[in-house]
């Protein structure tokens, strides 16, 4: 069936540009119907700073999912990411907060994420536990610690110039730009590089991709740690929205960046997926969260409808992918 | 030999080495008083993970099984209290709430083909925000004394519950171990399409599994309810993590085909271990969930490398 579309006109590009980007085209279209209906019930939906609002405190979500959709291609799994973005944001704020230069406290989570995670990748590599073991006791390691450290006690008090999320570049608040920079940089790098590539052969078919001379185990503690980057990243612009770090972070955030992959397109089972659909699935999420709000829905009805809204889209999708096998 | 490098022969080694250790550094530890009253707060996770033993063995996981348990424990209250129906039947239509959420999970792995991993994400999403729903985020307290029997009361000298899970414990053991029905789920796990070939009903096996997943939570809700005398709609949560950790720290194999009820067992029972005896060594709760999760990696560590040298 792939070779027909690739022979075809114009008409088939079209086909094959919508079997591959069916995902991202389904999200992007339900968000301008939604746009357009809520906007009708209530104009102010649209109007102010609302959608950058929104948009911006969601990105540190949309940021971890593009690490997570890395991995899941790969065909590995992170369920400890919620507990190191505690862990990150509270490392950030200290170091912000005794008095060492902004950039050392905004480079510290990059670079610990990424130690962090190289070593939970060298374990699913080398000892061949599977990621969503290893992830599960590092969950346990990092949240326990967390709370033992700290004791529960909030983090206030940071430099002015510590709050990179509140800022705004061009009229876009930072969060939003950082975002949609890092998305672009991350497509472009997975659909045109060597290295992108090889992520969705190790995830499509690992025993084809060893054969090819891709190194299988080194690839997955790259991917581990490319995600710990991008963790990092996420939590820069999480630890530096509030004017205060919690020593914790939003419940069940985990199983949030794992949906915004997969709702994104990306198959659980590794080899498929594009990090512009996991990035569409936040902004997506994070609007319909708020419009129901605006559409005056109970806020306690808010995550049933959720729940819904996902169930629907995955079944959407299961559908899709089927007449495409066909 | 082989016996002895079974992952399950290396756990309770480690089970009773936890044991001992903090035998001696607490002294309250090792009473009878205290580890009976341990398996109070042992029952619901461990009922929920005895099943979980039989969906991870399948292949599959199960992630709604704390929010089915905040969602029967919300139904439970609103029957009894809203709708006033009598206490028993209210906990019947708890249970089967539970269990229909549980079926309904397996509609949409078996008949819509969806990984378990994103159908029951999406329900754990969908079961925990009806419960909020239904339940306005409002607690409901008030149950008659007779109801506290089965989570605070006491029957020969053992709580009540315990009981439970001891039935659930020796049954789920037949059941896996020595019946037809346990042969398949084992068949189902190691090889899908070769086990719906050598004739298996395997969707039908797999929606009573999750049926089952789906009762057992329900029933660990209605138990909680009864120990903490209240509803309220974030009961449950995170209790999926812990139920997989006990199974796999257990030894069954997340990629479905391996594993048994008595390494569950163990595993619980390491985890509730190292939880009260490190508490009681005055470590604290949280340091407790730095412990277990060392404990889960390099169990497995060991265990994998004794495998592989086994067998090489």
């Amino acid at each position: 069936m792939n070779n027909l579309l690739r022979k075809g006109n114009r008409g088939k590009f079209f086909s094959k540009f919508l079997a591959n980007y069916g995902q991202e085209i389904v999200l992007l279209s339900s968000m301008i119907i939604l746009f357009i209906v809520v906007s009708q019930v209530n104009p102010r939906f649209l109007g102010g700073n609302n959608l950058n609002t929104i948009f911006s405190g969601n990105a540190y979500i949309g940021v971890a999912a593009i690490g997570m959709s890395i991995l899941i291609i790969t065909g590995n799994i992170d369920v400890s990411v919620g507990a190191l973005i505690g862990v990150l944001a509270t490392i950030c704020g200290t170091l912000a907060v005794s008095g060492y230069p902004i950039w050392i406290a905004w480079f510290a989570p990059v670079v610990v994420g990424m130690i962090v995670n190289s070593i939970v990748g060298f374990i699913v590599a080398y000892a061949g536990i599977p990621s969503i073991v290893v992830t599960l006791g590092m969950m346990s390691i990092l949240r326990g610690g967390l709370i033992s450290v700290t004791g529960g006690d909030w983090i206030t008090d940071m430099p002015e110039e510590f709050f990179l999320a509140q800022q705004n570049f061009l009229g876009i608040r930072v969060p939003l730009l950082t975002l949609i920079f890092l998305t672009t940089i991350m497509f472009y790098l997975m659909s045109n590089t060597t290295w992108g590539r090889s992520l969705y052969a190790i995830g499509g078919n690992s025993e084809a991709a060893r054969t090819s001379g891709i190194d299988l185990k080194r690839g997955v503690v790259l991917a581990f740690a490319i995600h710990g980057m991008f963790v990092g990243f996420a939590t820069i612009l999480f630890a530096t929205q509030l004017n205060i770090i919690a020593s914790t972070v939003p419940p069940n955030l985990e199983l949030t960046v794992i949906t915004a992959s997969v709702i994104g397109g990306v198959s659980i089972m590794g080899g498929t997926g594009t990090v512009i659909g996991s990035t569409l699935a936040t902004i997506l999420f994070a609007a319909i969260g708020s419009s129901l709000i605006f559409i005056g829905v109970s806020a306690y009805w808010l995550r049933a409808i959720m729940g819904i809204l996902i169930l629907s889209t995955v079944l959407a999708d299961m559908a899709r992918r089927r007449r495409a096998s066909l | 030999m082989r016996v002895l490098i079974r992952h399950e022969s290396i756990l309770l080694l480690v089970v009773i080495i936890a044991l001992f250790t903090l035998s001696i550094q607490a002294e309250q530890f090792a009473t009878i008083e205290n580890l009976l009253n341990q398996g109070r707060f042992l029952t619901e996770v461990s009922l929920v993970a005895l099943i979980m033993t039989f969906v991870i063995v399948t292949g599959g996981i199960d992630l709604s099984v704390g929010s089915i348990l905040g969602l029967s424990a919300i139904i439970l209250g609103v029957a009894w209290k809203k709708m006033g129906l009598p206490l028993p039947v209210a906990i019947g239509v708890a249970l089967s709430v539970g269990t229909l959420a549980g079926l309904f999970n397996g509609i949409i792995i078996t008949r819509f083909r969806v990984p378990p991993l994103i159908a029951t994400l999406a329900t754990l999403a969908l079961y925990r925000g009806l419960a909020e729903g239904i339940s306005q985020a409002r607690s409901i307290r008030g149950y008659p004394d007779w109801f506290f029997i089965l989570g605070q009361g006491e029957l020969l000298g053992v709580p009540t519950q315990l009981w439970i899970v001891a039935f659930f414990t020796i049954f789920t053991g037949f059941i896996l171990g020595y019946t037809t029905w346990g042969r398949a789920t084992y068949a189902i796990g190691a090889n899908e399409i070769a086990a719906r070939f050598s004739g298996i009903a395997v969707n039908k096996t797999k929606l009573f599994i999750y049926s089952a997943s789906g009762f057992a939570a329900a029933l660990a809700g209605v138990i909680f309810v009864s120990r903490v005398s209240t509803t309220r709609s974030d009961m449950g949560m995170g209790l999926e993590l812990d139920a997989i950790t006990a199974v796999v720290l257990g030894g069954t194999s997340i990629f479905g085909g391996k594993g048994t009820i008595i390494g569950t067992v163990f595993g619980l029972l390491l985890i509730q271990t190292l939880k009260n005896g490190l508490s009681l060594a005055g470590v604290k709760s949280d340091g407790t969930y730095v412990a277990i999760g060392f404990v889960l990696i390099l169990t497995l560590l060991i265990s994998n490398l004794f495998n592989r040298s086994s067998e090489g």
